[in-house]
């Protein structure tokens, strides 16, 4: 019996864990259904741009009230989680708050330091529950963030406020039983969690060391699920801003990403040399993107990056005039295709082949015919998700594999095809602007 | 200094010479037949004769870059003109190119290169500001906007496309004028609503149109200049203009056209 709650944790670890792997590896298998991506040079710009844009947070800061807001949980976050630490080794060696006695003095200063960040934790979250749900800020709502996307929100933060709550009321039961029970080791006053031992006051020995306990396994299974949680969740963003940032696209943003299967027809057309020109041509599958499995892997791991702020879809051109383009509903878009491609596979199922596609299912023409490739999407997001090259690529699909532009587009093209200029003037004409200066001259 | 204003090089020309200049001017699309682009052509090479730098333009050899083809997904048109361009650049040897167009200038800049073609591009306000910094133009004082009230339109394809927000900005302060910004600028700028081949289809069904949004934004500075550095923001800043029937007060003028008017050309 005195083991019991050993195994219990044992076993709560091992279970969560093996949870957890396995939707990391199915998470792995969705973002792999993208094509292959060359974005591996400049090494040192990768490591550069992650520790200032993830890391440093640089692009939150455009925006200072949420960026400071955002900033305390992180923070807290990155810190409090060292103590979980001592969690795991007390809860696998049934010991309590083992590095104590060990850290003396020290260890009151560092539970203090987690004990203020826990607090800034909560302002925070109670901070971003009022600003959705009574301020209503505008870039949180919209057409696509009707139900599950709004619900995920509100719980995300939810959960971090009980979290917070249970560290606060385990150190303020701590500090009663201490001295009472010689199990629990000194470890000096918490200053914030003082402010609730009032409600504690009075209680029954038992009483304090079974609400200390609760207060205890709360925290640490409220911790293993919010990390499988997380994985279902818009939150991913806390592990993917890592690798998203370092695979950011280092091109001048302009840059539309050349298609090496287009120039060796267009060089062959002209009767130019090509490159590997005795090999067999490469298989392509498709122009362009009808599904994920035509995006880059980069793409889908955007999406799975997003945590919907829609800082992007506030800035859009198309969006703020009433267009149906959201560039965060196109990674939502996506991040839902994936997920229902990946289940698909992972159970047997059709997968890709199930009759439905990311274009015309879950984006239409509309929304990408909408886009001003401004980048002023690609510009806001705190992460570098860049929605503008799964649009582009979409209308890639569009042009070349349906013919299927707007009609206007479809006489542009034919207008360069005909007389080398979008518009219809005879190429004869083109010089005609120096002809009064001609006369002068 | 060159003793004529309206002379018009031409590559062909100067090749049957045997001369290659120094610098091509990329004219663009736009500004070989938008009746209102011609005219900062026009601006843009008075101003080149003046300093005397030599250059030159391929004409009738010139067609396009092939952007708006890429930009609404024909990946075909797009190279197809672009190796055909580069084609015509290399016979001629040339190494720098200058374009008065963000559009021009993003595609042979950045999307040649793949395909062949290197070349050093410069637009035209980074000339612009070049030209002053070395005070071949500007800086005369007292000139004709001296004290106006100036608004600069970002084009998306100079700033966030290629991080060029101070060279333009930089041109008008050389005019002496006031120069006030708007609401969105530099990396948040709100686009005209014509990049991305938009220019060249009527905007998908919403409740406003983008340059309305945007003339709004230069309206509310009180500025009766807006300048721009862009074919596309000129044409869509024009006809927000018109719709709000300010043209009496407002202005939308280019880059070159100031410096030209300031230096009396």
């Amino acid at each position: 019996m005195q083991y019991l709650p050993q195994i219990a944790f044992l076993v709560i670890v091992a279970a969560a864990t093996y949870f957890l792997y396995r939707r990391i590896t199915q998470i792995r298998k969705n973002i792999f259904l993208g094509k292959a991506s060359n974005r591996t040079d400049r090494k040192s710009e990768r490591w550069k741009t992650m520790l200032l844009v993830a890391l440093g947070q640089k692009k939150m800061f455009k925006r200072i009230i949420p960026a400071f807001l955002h900033l305390l949980i992180y923070v807290g976050f990155l810190v409090i989680n060292l103590e979980v630490l001592e969690f795991l080794i007390d809860g696998f060696a049934g010991t309590h708050r083992i590095f104590a006695p060990v850290l003396g003095d020290f260890y009151t200063v560092l539970i203090n330091v987690f004990e203020f960040l826990t607090v800034g934790v909560l302002f925070s979250c109670i901070a971003f529950l009022i600003r959705r749900n009574v301020l209503k800020v505008k870039r949180f709502s919209g057409e696509e963030m009707r139900k599950w996307p709004t619900l995920d929100a509100n719980l995300i933060l939810i959960i971090e406020t009980v979290l917070m709550l249970a560290i606060l009321t385990m150190n303020a039961t701590d500090m009663l039983i201490q001295g009472q029970d010689e199990h629990y080791a000194q470890t000096g006053e918490f200053f914030f969690s003082s402010f609730l031992v009032p409600l504690f006051e009075g209680m029954s020995l038992s009483t304090l060391i079974f609400v200390e306990r609760f207060a205890w396994w709360f925290h640490i299974i409220g911790i293993l699920g919010f990390a499988i949680y997380v994985t279902y969740s818009k939150h991913l963003h806390i592990a993917l801003a890592f690798p998203n940032t370092w695979y950011s696209n280092l091109e001048s943003k302009g840059k539309i990403e050349n298609m090496p299967v287009v120039t060796n027809e267009v060089k062959m057309m002209l009767g130019m040399p090509t490159e590997g020109a005795g090999d067999p041509p490469a298989e392509v599958a498709r122009f362009g993107a009808k599904d994920v499995n035509d995006l880059s892997w980069v793409n889908i791991m955007n999406a799975y990056s997003c945590t919907e702020c829609g800082r992007c879809t506030s800035q859009c051109p198309a969006n703020i005039t009433g267009k149906k383009l959201s560039p965060r509903k196109v990674m939502m878009a996506t991040r839902d295709r994936a997920e229902e491609v990946g289940a698909s596979i992972a159970k047997g199922g059709k997968g890709l082949e199930d009759g439905k596609s990311l274009l015309g299912d879950f984006i239409t023409k509309e929304e990408i015919n909408a886009c001003t490739s401004c980048n002023a999407c690609v510009e806001a997001c705190p992460v570098n998700i860049d929605p503008l090259s799964i649009i582009l690529e979409m209308r890639r699909y569009v042009a070349m594999e349906e013919s299927g532009s707007p009609a206007s587009w479809n006489g542009m093209f034919q207008n360069i095809e005909t007389s080398f200029s979008p518009w219809k003037f005879a190429p004869t004409d083109r010089f005609k602007w120096a002809d009064d200066l001609k006369k002068d001259a | 200094m060159s003793d004529n204003i309206n002379k018009v090089p031409t590559m062909a020309e100067m090749a049957a010479k045997g001369e290659s200049p120094e610098v091509l001017f990329w004219v663009g699309c736009a500004g070989s037949f938008d009746d209102r682009y011609k005219k900062v052509t026009v601006a843009f090479i008075k101003i080149l004769n003046k300093v005397g730098i030599s250059y030159a333009v391929l004409g009738e050899e010139e067609t396009c870059t092939g952007d708006p083809a890429r930009r609404a997904g024909n990946e075909f048109l797009f190279q197809m003109q672009a190796v055909a361009n580069i084609q015509v650049l290399d016979g001629y040897g040339i190494k720098k190119i200058v374009t008065a167009c963000p559009h021009c200038f993003n595609t042979i800049k950045n999307e040649y290169p793949e395909l062949g073609g290197n070349y050093e591009v410069i637009h035209h306000s980074t000339f612009l500001q070049q030209l002053i910094n070395e005070g071949k133009v500007g800086l005369k004082g007292g000139g004709e906007f001296k004290g106006r009230k100036i608004t600069y339109h970002d084009s998306c394809y100079l700033g966030r496309a290629n991080n060029i927000y101070e060279a333009p900005r930089e041109v008008l302060q050389a005019l002496d004028a006031e120069l006030v910004e708007m609401k969105s600028c530099r990396t948040k700028g709100l686009c005209c609503g014509a990049g991305g081949a938009q220019m060249f289809k009527d905007a998908e069904p919403g409740n406003k149109e983008i340059n309305i949004e945007r003339t709004e934004e230069a309206l509310k500075t009180g500025a009766n200049i807006i300048a721009a550095g862009c074919p596309f923001c000129m044409t869509m800043m024009r006809d927000g203009v018109k719709a709000k029937e300010k043209e009496e007060n407002v202005e939308v003028l280019d880059l070159a056209e100031l410096i030209a008017k300031n230096e009396g050309l």
